[in-house]
């Protein structure tokens, strides 16, 4: 299992792939760092009046951690499309099957080794936010909370990308509708906020406010059970897919 | 000779969908043995070597490797297989000793045996040069050695190759059939060609599949009585008549081809050469070539797959009269 996703994740790097997107990502969120705390810094006097009102946590890193949220839903797609049907294009798959490893180690493999990838991205872009304590504070429980909803969010989409990936031998085909299913998972979450009689479930679906919650600092077990479970969920599906693959 | 059985294949069958690739085979592989799997296009070769090693599940059947049934349990068959496919299964953004390490790590190979297991499968196939160039860069007779050292590179108790030697230059293909003969003297080997000359040269077992079916099962030496001669080509310089010909005990028929070459058929069990020479001699037809006509693997290959063609069309007109 650590083996394949030791492959998984050097093959990222092997490749410009990581590269670009660890530059790309670090560059877009570094403006957003800088305009969030520059934004801070010209309200601060503002919010001393205020009762309650929004700290140097809440705008930086809530912002950070909201934008990281948008750009892995782009770019998710892009990284979970190759796990398994590039392998099944470029008939590596057999080598795995035929190797005396289970589905679910190939499943697990292939997600912790992107899982691991997502970790290093959300080190890298963690720092900017940290850099902040040279000369202020942050509610580390808030930044905790954010970071532990941000880890869930990315498997979350890993796992569904993954799961899409098992389903097609085409890559792009994986890309778009993991990309599909991820915008209507975040949308959902709008129908599910205005009013209506069956809005508790689509709020309860929508990928986003769970997140939001965390982002906020309200650390609920039932939205870190959501992230867990179906997180869970599409992995067991994947393993199951693979090896149906061997039956059909 | 009680060698023990590597690969038993019962009454395997598989469909895709309605349509049957492999229908109700079932043979046995012992170690030492080099098997040599023959048929033409779409016969269900690959298809049964993606059953064998586990990459596709039987529809019908059991399959054990090593004594394992492969369903009960899929890791420690699998642990006892090497599989080239026919495409070898190459990270191309790998270079050659990086991949077979992760192979060897995929196989379970202890850490501290790795190197040495990735160095043994460079040293078998040849690919000491090139053990630090990236996969994607290398020709297709290298990326197709690097598959038989990701292959063999845990020393598993059986090794499926898929069509090896395609895309090897000949030089190459002779040090791959002996590398497949070196690991057939302690594994036993599966191999699938289309190219006959490889099995005379390769197999001691062969087995002949066509439209799913197995038409043949037999060592090699059991090939070659099948192919035995069954036919004289004799020329004369005086020639006599052909009724003369057929008179000689042991001759069934004989045809005159041209020049002064006759074609002369016999019984497969008595061999008239002598009484035939005698005869020559007797008569003074100056009998100046006799040649035994053998049957190449080709023919046998072609009358065996042939013959089952014409039972499937009578099968079908039968069905066609039936329906009208």
């Amino acid at each position: 299992m650590f083996t394949i996703a030791a492959r998984e994740l050097r093959s990222y790097f092997t490749s410009p792939l990581a590269w670009a997107i660890l530059g790309v990502v670090q560059f877009i969120l570094a403006i957003v760092f800088a305009y969030s705390t520059d934004l801070f810094l010209s309200i601060q006097e503002q919010l001393v009046s205020v009762p309650n009102a929004p700290g140097l946590t809440d705008i930086v890193v809530k912002s950070v951690l909201m934008w990281l949220s948008i750009i892995m839903l782009l770019i998710t797609p892009l990284l979970t499309m190759r796990l398994i049907s590039e392998e099944r294009r470029s008939k590596t798959l057999a080598l795995l099957l035929s190797s005396p490893v289970s589905m679910t180690s190939i499943i697990l493999g292939k997600f912790l080794g992107l899982v691991t990838f997502f970790l290093i991205m959300l080190a890298m872009v963690l720092l900017m936010p940290l850099s902040l304590l040279f000369g202020g504070n942050l509610d580390m429980g808030q930044f905790l909370s954010g970071i532990i909803g941000a880890i869930l969010f990315a498997t979350l989409f890993i796992a569904i990308g993954l799961y899409i990936s098992t389903l097609t031998a085409n890559p792009t085909v994986a890309a778009i509708s993991t990309f599909g299913v991820l915008i209507f998972l975040w949308i959902i979450g709008w129908i599910g906020n205005a009013d209506g009689e069956s809005s508790e479930l689509f709020a309860y679906i929508s990928i986003t406010n769970h997140f939001d919650n965390l982002l906020r600092g309200l650390f609920h077990s039932t939205d870190v059970l959501y992230y867990v479970i179906f997180t869970a969920l599409f992995l067991i599906l994947s393993i199951h897919r693979l090896d149906a693959e061997r039956i059909q | 000779m009680s060698a023990e059985t590597l690969i038993s294949v019962q009454n395997l069958s598989r469909y895709y969908g309605p349509i049957c690739a492999v229908n109700n085979i079932s043979f046995e592989v012992k170690r030492g043995q080099i098997l040599g799997f023959l048929g033409p296009n779409g016969a269900g070769k690959t298809t049964t070597m993606q059953v064998i090693t586990g990459t596709l599940a039987p529809t019908i059947g059991q399959i054990s490797v090593a004594g394992y049934d492969l369903l009960d349990y899929p890791l420690k068959a699998k642990a006892a297989l090497g599989y080239l496919p026919e495409q070898p299964p190459l990270y191309k953004e790998m270079e050659v000793d990086e991949f077979l390490k992760f192979c060897a790590r995929l196989h379970h190979i202890p850490n501290n045996e790795v190197k040495k297991a990735v160095d043994r499968a460079i040293d078998l196939c040849g690919l000491d040069n090139v053990q630090h160039r990236l996969i994607g860069n290398l020709s297709k007779g290298y990326q197709q050695r690097v598959g038989i050292a990701q292959a063999i590179i845990h020393s598993p108790a059986v090794v499926v190759l898929d069509e090896p030697t395609v895309g090897l230059d000949p030089i190459q293909i002779r040090e791959i059939r002996n590398l497949i003969i070196d690991l057939g003297t302690e594994h036993s080997v599966i191999l699938s060609t289309h190219i006959l000359s490889e099995v005379q040269a390769v197999c001691n077992h062969v087995q002949i599949i066509n439209k799913g079916q197995l038409i043949l099962n037999d060592t090699i030496e059991g090939l070659y009585a099948k192919m035995q001669t069954t036919a004289l080509k004799v020329a004369f310089l005086r020639p006599p008549a052909i009724d003369e010909l057929i008179n000689i005990e042991g001759i069934m028929r004989a045809e005159k081809g041209e020049d002064h070459y006759f074609y002369l058929q016999h019984m497969p069990n008595e061999n008239p050469a002598e009484q035939l020479v005698k005869h020559a001699v007797a008569q003074n037809w100056g009998l100046v070539e006799l040649t035994p006509q053998q049957q190449s693997l080709e023919e046998v290959f072609v009358e065996l797959t042939r013959n089952d063609e014409f039972i499937r069309t009578v099968e079908g007109d039968l069905i066609t009269k039936e329906a009208a």
